[in-house]
């Protein structure tokens, strides 16, 4: 009677097909659009460092997982994606080992020593980026000029250093000095909408990260617009505060996060040491995102006072 | 702007498998087995013994406490068992077994009441009970329960739940297609049983020609609205719907009446115009019988107590190798272990999916991608509730509301990481009973 051998799991018994790996490769795909950007202004060598980052990303997390005995996934995506971004935010002409060290340390101590994927407090790709700006800061802000390839400077630390402003079209399109994949404000807007399209960014965090920079910084007397296409900003608002490990779960929550990550990126630039603050605001509101989940848990249905 | 509420998912339908199949008559079966306890309440009691002669309409369980309703023969014939059987929800439950002597006789008890305008609401009450009816959504919670909400709690709005937002279930569909005459009936009895004036009945958008053929039957009734709703699931939850339909919402850990409304479901409506029109008990019910892995889907009325194996075989039997069978929808649905086991009172759907329909997953990390979050139509946290669960961290859980959850299953449909969380969360609420219980 009953051959039939019948599956009783738990409801429910549909699945909407989505899967980890899906979106990884998605953020992937739209990362392609700032790397072809950084590939038109910067070159070969712009391909080879994107190249070279991400293979070092993937073996490190494939040489961790075997170390700590759990099922080898790079295929998920996700090392590939933290390569990618990192590669991206690096000066177009740092040495390749150096990218190589900043990817390891990406995976290793930005992601691997947590436990891994969704256990890590802080963007990996950040992690890595900052430790290559502490340990190699002249090659990390040595920067190059787009097509000809002299040395030269980005906005702005053209802007803090000699109060000189770059023009705006430029800086949409791409054609100036900065990382690799930071400079083109455009194609990283249209990669930015094409995840939010497909529900894989949340509008709210890079919406409530440009508006506070460009309330800020017009409140301190600065120019919105310039900061807003300047620096890693549209990177780090459509890229890296999106992260979903490391940012806040509720809607709320994500719009402080994007709050703050503006706040400190425009102190830092107009106040701190250094031109540019993307990096550091980003981990800054990811240490703070345990404390916003806790105070944003959202109202249920029906809730009553506790009594 | 369509009513509906926060939260939710679209799954895919795939209502048209059966949405188009008038509903048809179930062939006698051989043999039902009447569980004692289809209801939440306490169980009835067995009042026929092996060997005796039952009729069609007859009582053979009887029902003391107050959150209870009493069982009745669904078929004529001879009491062959009265035993514990597997049953649908799982594991044994007392049940009486009678075999057919194929005459589908009418017990001599039986016959029409008074007419509506006529009845007293205690008279109507007595009948609901006496009939045994439940709620035919699913939860089986007795219906004369429900009716009878303490004075004091000013309810003045009934709805009648016809969203069916379960995927591949279309009773309710059919009901309001073939029969929208009775869900009026059974409504107006409702209103007159509990003094309530207005009434909403709720529909999904995707059964416009239900919302049709409902207004056609409510010609000018004044006091009863039908209201069309978005399609998303869960729209048919008690509290989603009573969100959507008037704007409250139920106090966790409350119950619909705490905000003046009372929800039955469509098919208990018809249950109840049954009882008035001809004094039948409920003994059979609209079941969809669908799925990849049935050869001829259909919207069925059956007879409560047949073997779901029987069911099965009318429909043409399984097509290719059956993988899960669900009493209910895929989305809430109890996956069956023994096809001996009788349908229910709450048996809307019987689906049969293909072994090649049926993915097992292999659970990953959690990504914190917040789709759960989104989905979840409690506003509820699902992720951090599966984590606490996985540690035994139940106060934890309990402080972040898990008993609040309705288990619909929004959050394990939408996680990339396939992680069980509804499942989780059960875990988690039937700890918390049980320390509750403790206290």
């Amino acid at each position: 009677m009953d051959d039939y051998r019948l599956i009783t799991t738990s409801s429910p018994h549909l699945h909407s097909g989505e899967n980890i790996s899906r979106i990884m490769f998605s953020v992937a795909i739209a990362l392609l659009l700032p790397t072809f950007a950084g590939i038109y202004f910067f070159g070969f060598r712009a391909l080879s460092l994107v190249v070279i980052t991400s293979l070092a990303a993937m073996l490190t997390e494939a040489i961790f997982q075997k170390l700590r005995n759990k099922p080898i996934a790079i295929s998920d995506g996700s090392a590939l994606v933290t390569g990618m971004l990192l590669a991206l935010n690096l000066p177009p002409g740092l040495p390749y080992w150096m990218a190589v060290v900043g990817a390891v340390v990406a995976i290793s101590l930005g992601k691997q020593i947590y436990g891994g994927l969704g256990s890590n407090p802080f963007n990996p790709a950040l992690i890595g980026r900052v430790f290559l700006m502490i340990t190699f800061t002249t090659p990390m802000t040595t920067w190059i000029n787009p097509v000809d390839g002299t040395t030269g400077a980005t906005p702005l630390s053209l802007m803090k250093m000699q109060g000189l402003q770059t023009d705006y079209a430029k800086m949409l399109i791409g054609n100036i000095g900065g990382s690799l994949g930071e400079t083109s404000a455009l194609l990283i807007i249209i990669g930015g909408i094409y995840l939010i399209y497909k529900g894989y960014v949340d509008w709210r965090i890079p919406a409530s990260f440009l508006g506070s920079v460009a309330v800020l910084s017009g409140f301190l007397g600065q120019d919105p617009i310039f900061h807003l296409l300047s620096g890693g900003l549209m990177l780090g608002a459509f890229f890296m505060a999106t992260d979903m490990v490391t940012t806040p779960l509720s809607k709320l929550g994500k719009i402080i996060f994007g709050i703050g990550a503006g706040l400190f990126t425009v102190l830092i630039r107009v106040y701190g040491g250094y031109p540019e603050g993307v990096s550091f605001s980003i981990l800054l509101m990811n240490a703070f995102t345990p404390l916003i989940n806790r105070f944003t848990v959202p109202k249920i249905y029906g809730e009553v006072k506790a009594e | 702007m369509l009513k509906t509420f926060i939260g939710g998912i679209h799954p895919p339908y795939n209502k048209e498998l059966t949405n188009q199949k008038p509903i048809e008559k179930a062939i006698l079966p051989k043999k039902v087995i009447i569980p004692m306890g289809m209801h939440i309440g306490a169980p009835c009691e067995p009042i026929v013994k092996v060997g005796d002669l039952v009729k069609k309409g007859q009582k053979i369980g009887e029902a003391k406490a107050f959150v209870s309703v009493p069982a009745h023969a669904s078929i004529s014939g001879k009491v062959v068992a009265v035993e514990p059987r597997p049953w649908p929800g799982g594991g044994l439950i007392m049940s009486v077994v009678i075999e057919s002597d194929g005459k589908d006789e009418l017990y001599e008890g039986i016959h029409p009441p008074k007419t509506l305008s006529h009845l007293t609401p205690d008279e109507i009450k007595n009948l609901i009970r006496e009939a045994g009816i439940t709620g035919l959504g699913g939860a089986g919670f007795p219906t004369q329960v429900k009716l009878s909400p303490p004075p004091e709690k000013g309810v003045d709005i009934i709805i009648v739940n016809a969203a069916e937002c379960e995927p591949y279930i279309t009773a309710d569909h059919r009901l309001l297609l073939e029969r929208p005459d009775d869900v009026v009936l059974g409504l107006e009895a409702i209103m007159k049983a509990t003094g309530v004036k207005k009434s909403f009945i709720g529909i999904e958008n995707n059964k416009l020609d239900a919302v049709d053929s409902i207004k056609k039957a409510l010609q000018d009734k004044k006091d009863i609205e039908v209201v069309v709703l978005a399609t998303k699931y869960p729209q048919g939850g008690e509290k989603q719907l009573i969100k959507a339909v008037t704007g409250r919402e139920v106090p966790s850990g409350g119950l619909p009446m705490d905000v003046g409304v009372i929800v039955n479901n469509a098919g208990t409506c018809a249950a109840i115009s049954n009882v008035l029109k001809t004094g039948l008990p409920l003994i059979e019910r609209i079941t969809t019988v669908t799925g990849s892995g049935i050869k001829e889907p259909k919207n069925l009325l059956i007879k409560i107590g047949t073997p779901l194996i029987d069911i099965i075989g009318q429909c043409g039997g399984f097509k290719g190798k059956p993988g899960k069978v669900l009493m209910g929808g895929p989305m809430m649905g109890l996956a069956q272990s023994q096809l001996e086991a009788p349908t229910i009172k709450g048996t809307s759907g019987l689906l049969v999916l293909e072994k090649a329909d049926v993915k097992l997953y292999e659970p990953s990390p959690c990504i914190r991608c917040a789709r759960c979050v989104d989905a979840c139509p409690i506003n509820l946290l699902p992720t951090n509730l599966a984590k606490f669960a996985e540690k035994n961290m139940w106060v934890e859980a309990e402080s972040y509301h898990a008993m609040d959850c309705i288990e619909c299953g929004c959050c394990s449909y939408v996680c990339p990481a396939h992680i069980p969380l509804t499942q989780h969360i059960r875990i988690a609420k039937s700890h918390i009973i049980s320390s509750r219980k403790k206290k």
